[in-house]
Formats: C-alpha cells, sequence, structure tokens
C-alpha cells in the first residue's frame, strides 16, 4: 500500500479506526475508505450510500452497502451497534444534521465527522473582497450546482457540540499537505473531528 | 445459437418421500410419492462449496439456461446463467428445480395420485413456499451438497430465497432475493385472486377435474392477461405499445384494435399452451399465504452468518421497492452483512428478467466475495 497516496482525510480516519471495529460510513460514495479499513484494518465495514453507480463500485470492492439517504438509513440499528459511525464529507449533504448526528452518537460509540472548513482563508478572502460565494479545494462547487446544502466552520462545529454535550475526543485540522496547527479555523480546508455522547 | 450459453441440457428426476415416507406438508396433509424436476448447468467442484440454487417465479421451470434438444428457446434465465455471466458456469455449479405444485416435471395437481391413477386434481394438498423449500432440501442432500453457496431467485423465487434462510440458515452462505417481499400484500392477494376466479368461473375448469377434456382455456388466459399487466410498468407499456393500432383503422367491432390487446391475447395463448390451471390455482395460493413478516424471518435466537444481496427495481409497482427496503430493515437490526440496491429501470417487475446488465454487475461481484472470501477484497488494488 502507497500510504503517501491516499487521501489526507482517509489517512487520519484510517489512523484513528482501531483494527477489527465494526464500521458505518454514511455516504461512503465509491467506498474507497472502507475498502481501505477492510482491507488493512480488518474492520467489519457497512456503507450507505445514495447514487447508484457509486453502489456498483462499492460492491466490485467487496463491500456490502445500503441504497439509502444517510436521513433515514439509521432508525432500525439498535444503540450502539458501530464502534464507529463515519460522516465523512456527507454532512454538508444531509437535510436534518442535527438528527443524523444524534442518531450516529446512538448507534456508533464513536462518531467520526469529516467537513470541509467554511471559514478558510481563502473562502473568507473570496466572500469579502470579491463578494462571491467561496470556491475552494474543500468546497469546489459554484452556488448553482452545489450537493452541499449547508456551510459550516470548524468553530461552528466546535460550539455545535459544546451546546448539544457532545464530548469532542480527538480534532484534525488538514491542510493542503498536511495537518494544520496555527489558527485551524483560518487555515485548515477540512476537519476531522472525533465525538461522542 | 450464441456462444456464450451451457449448451443442450437434459432435464433430470429425483424422486424421494416415496410411501410411507411421505412428506409431511406445512398445511397437515401429507405427500409422496414426490418427483422433483431439476436441471444442472456448470460441475460441482471437490469440496462441493460452489453450489448455487436457482429458484423460479410463478410460472418458471427447472429450464433457466441453455436449450433442450430440438428446440429453439433458451431457458428463463439464460442471460443471468452461462460460461462468463452473472451465475459463471465455469466457476460455479448451478441448479434449478421446478416446484412442488408446479407442473413442468415435477409433482402437482396434474400429476397421476398413486392412489386413484388419476390426476390428484383438487385431491392435490394445499402446498406453500415453506414446503417447496424442503422439497429442495431433499434434492440439494441427494446432490451430496452440504452448504450452498448461494440461493437465488425473483419475485416467488424471492419468496423461496428468504424462506431458505428462515427453515435452513446453515445451508445457505449468500441469498439474493430479488423484486421480492417479506411477505403478500392485499394488493398481490386481490390479483391473484381475480386470477383464480378467472379460472375457476371458466366452465371448462368443471372443478378442476377438466383432464380428460380440454384446460379452462379462456379463464387461464385471462388470469395471464392480468398477471401480464401487473409485470409491466405504465412507462414500458407506452413505450411498448403507446395506442398503436393493429390494423389502420379503428375496427369498431369487439376485435383486437390496439397492440397492447394483441400482446396480451398472444401472452395468454401461449400460456395455456404450457400451463396447468389448477397448477395456476395452487401456486398463487402458495404465494398468497407466504408471510415472513414481523418475527418469522430470523427467528431471535437463530445466529445468520448468511450474506444477503436485495434487490428492486424503480419501477415495480407490484413488488414495490419499500418491499425490498422491509427486508433491508429485518437484515439491519440483525446485524447480517447485507448490500441494497435499487436499480434504475422502466420495466416495471418484469426488469428482473430484463435488466441483465446491472444484476450481472452486482451478482458476479457479490458471490466472488462470497466465494473467495475477503481474499479477493486483499487482491484489488489500491
Amino acid at each position: 500500500m502507497v500510504f503517501n497516496a491516499i487521501r489526507l482525510d482517509h489517512r487520519i480516519i484510517y489512523q484513528i479506526v482501531e483494527p477489527q471495529s465494526r464500521v458505518l460510513d454514511l455516504g461512503c460514495g465509491d467506498g474507497d475508505l472502507l475498502f481501505l479499513l477492510a482491507k488493512e484494518k480488518n474492520a467489519k465495514v457497512q456503507g450507505i450510500e445514495l447514487d447508484e453507480q457509486a453502489i456498483y463500485k462499492c460492491v466490485e470492492k467487496g463491500l456490502s452497502v445500503f441504497h439509502s439517504d444517510i436521513d433515514s438509513g439509521l432508525s432500525e440499528y439498535p444503540d450502539q451497534s458501530f464502534d464507529y459511525v463515519i460522516l465523512n464529507q456527507s454532512l454538508q449533504e444531509v437535510k436534518r444534521a442535527d438528527f443524523v448526528i444524534q442518531e450516529a452518537l446512538r448507534v456508533g460509540k464513536k462518531v467520526i465527522v469529516g467537513f470541509p472548513n467554511f471559514a478558510f482563508l481563502k473562502a473568507r478572502l473570496m466572500l469579502f473582497f470579491r463578494g462571491k460565494a467561496p470556491i475552494t479545494k474543500s468546497l469546489p462547487y459554484s452556488w448553482h450546482d452545489t450537493p452541499n446544502l449547508r456551510f459550516l466552520s470548524i468553530s461552528d462545529f466546535k460550539s455545535f457540540c459544546l451546546g448539544k454535550g457532545i464530548k469532542i475526543l480527538q480534532a484534525y485540522n488538514l491542510g493542503k499537505r498536511g495537518i494544520v496547527r496555527f489558527w485551524p479555523n483560518l487555515f485548515a480546508l477540512n476537519a476531522v473531528f472525533v465525538i461522542s455522547k | 445459437m450464441l456462444e456464450n450459453n451451457v449448451g443442450i441440457i437434459e432435464t433430470q428426476y429425483f424422486t424421494f418421500a416415496e410411501p410411507p415416507n411421505e412428506l409431511p406438508l406445512e398445511c397437515g396433509q401429507k405427500l409422496g410419492s414426490i418427483t422433483l424436476a431439476y436441471e444442472t448447468y456448470g460441475h460441482l467442484n471437490k469440496d462441493k462449496s460452489n453450489a448455487i440454487l436457482v429458484v423460479h417465479a410463478l410460472s418458471g421451470d427447472a429450464h433457466a439456461a441453455g436449450f433442450h434438444k430440438g428446440y429453439k428457446d433458451a431457458g428463463w434465465w439464460d442471460a443471468m446463467i452461462g460460461p462468463g455471466k452473472a451465475f459463471d458456469t465455469e466457476k460455479y455449479f448451478v441448479i434449478c428445480s421446478n416446484i412442488i405444485g408446479g407442473c413442468k416435471g415435477s409433482t402437482g395437481p396434474s400429476s397421476i395420485n398413486p392412489t386413484t391413477g388419476k390426476p390428484y386434481a383438487l385431491d392435490f394438498p394445499m402446498i406453500t413456499i415453506a414446503d417447496m423449500v424442503v422439497a429442495q432440501k431433499h434434492l440439494i442432500d441427494y446432490l451430496g451438497i452440504d452448504k450452498l453457496l448461494c440461493v437465488v431467485g425473483g419475485s416467488m423465487g424471492g419468496f423461496q430465497v428468504l424462506q431458505w434462510v428462515t427453515s435452513f440458515p446453515e445451508k445457505v452462505s449468500s441469498a439474493i432475493p430479488i423484486a421480492t417481499s417479506l411477505k403478500h400484500s392485499p394488493q398481490q392477494i386481490a390479483f391473484d385472486e381475480v386470477g383464480r376466479q378467472a379460472v375457476m368461473a371458466d366452465p371448462d375448469w368443471r372443478e378442476g377435474n377438466y383432464y380428460e377434456f380440454s384446460q379452462p382455456e379462456k379463464g387461464l388466459a385471462v388470469a395471464r392477461m392480468i398477471g401480464h399487466i401487473t409485470y409491466m410498468s405504465d412507462q414500458s407499456m407506452e413505450e411498448k405499445f403507446s395506442r398503436r393500432l393493429k390494423d389502420k383503422d379503428y375496427s369498431f367491432k369487439f376485435s383486437t384494435d390496439f397492440e397492447v390487446e394483441g400482446y396480451l391475447r398472444y401472452r395468454g395463448d401461449n400460456f395455456v399452451k404450457r400451463f396447468d390451471a389448477n397448477s395456476y390455482l395452487y401456486i398463487t395460493k402458495a404465494m398468497d399465504y407466504f408471510d415472513l413478516s414481523g418475527d418469522k424471518f430470523i427467528p431471535k435466537n437463530k445466529i445468520i452468518d448468511t450474506r444477503f444481496l436485495v434487490i428492486a427495481f424503480k419501477s415495480d409497482w407490484l413488488y414495490p421497492a419499500y418491499q425490498s427496503e422491509e427486508i433491508v430493515r429485518k437484515l439491519k437490526v440483525r446485524h447480517v452483512d447485507a448490500t441494497y440496491c435499487e436499480i434504475k429501470s422502466t420495466y416495471g417487475h418484469d426488469a428482473f428478467l430484463v435488466e441483465v446488465e446491472e444484476q450481472t454487475h452486482l451478482i458476479k461481484h457479490f458471490l466472488n466475495k462470497t466465494f473467495y472470501g475477503y481474499d479477493v477484497v486483499r487482491g484489488y488494488g489500491i
């Protein structure tokens, strides 16, 4: 495995997940992350994905995946069914984000949330100086053609957790090349949080 | 003849439950002896771990793939079974048997009742999906197979798949229920009942004792016509027939003006040539009795390590996707390893016979993983 060839956020999540864990990935896309976890960490993985073509890609990789939206995909699972529930780059696309996070916290012992940081410096500059909706590496879409329903910053997510009494166990702030340690809400493109009840 | 098929196939027969060891049925009666017509494709491997049981729908039979000598029509799922196909006969040993109650070589109401020497007709005991599966289990035992790699079927075949996992979970490594449901809904029962009433209202039915005469052809044809309407979708009918006429103008008579009328009549007329009316009654009743809702599917005290691939089709209004999703919900609660896909299709319920490419893609990889385990996943470059 050429580890450095793997997406940074996937690398971070890969390092977080313990071997042999039960993992549910909400919005698993083509299944690259789940495949990595199944193959290298021997994790017992399950995906939920809305896109039919992405499901074919997952099944090609030998992954198990449910054709469903995230908003309605969790209610049947008993409490604490998974060691990790992953919401990577999908939270900004769900209709009921609060509900989905609470449901994820119910069915998973830990929840890994990854999202693009709306308060990234370049986004701020685009809005402030050019007066235009930001387009960045982590938010690459034009306003009229984006799957993103909501825009949040690292600070937003932290205050959300504080307000809801959700524990932040770990936080990773990701730049273009690696972890951002200085002033992440300004310099991080993406964030990965590990949270629990 | 296409190259990638299993070639000329001969139907085989297996007889069991000979008196006094008749098979006890769910209805309380016993049946014996029982003959099952079956076909096999491909080769059983040394450790007998590559066997796939294909179970058929209402009007299907054991002839799922290849050709019978002297006939030019391929088996009903030939597009899916053969070398390099979804059920690759180079790798797997595929078995398909005609259900009990059927009329294509397996014991059913048109078979001879050993006590009277005449066809059973309505003396044939009422059979259920669970009975069909028990009979198939006898065949699998006879073939020396301890555990099936996969049980797969669409529509009523899907019922049998779900029943297999419920009755013999330890005998099934993977299950593929397609365009099916955990139970027959009132709408599905209603369509079946209309079909049965059409048969029974035909004077030629003679309370089931028509074997010395001719079939209740009109009634059975009407039943089949209704069936075919439910197998299509509004859109597929529009695409296939629209309002096209058979002739240039309206006839202003009650003859077949529209292509759709001609098609249904053709389907109905064809069906009565190959299907027994009493079998139709018995099998549709078995479907209506089918109910694995609540805790009946995968009982709580049973551990299931069967993998599932559940497939539904978007335009299927006879077995709508929500019914497949109900199966998936049960699997989720029980932490069963499962994949679900609702395939985009305009063909309605017929899609499970028609949408070959998408199903092949899903099934091929799913079986690969089931057969080779994570080794196949490990072999996939990253």
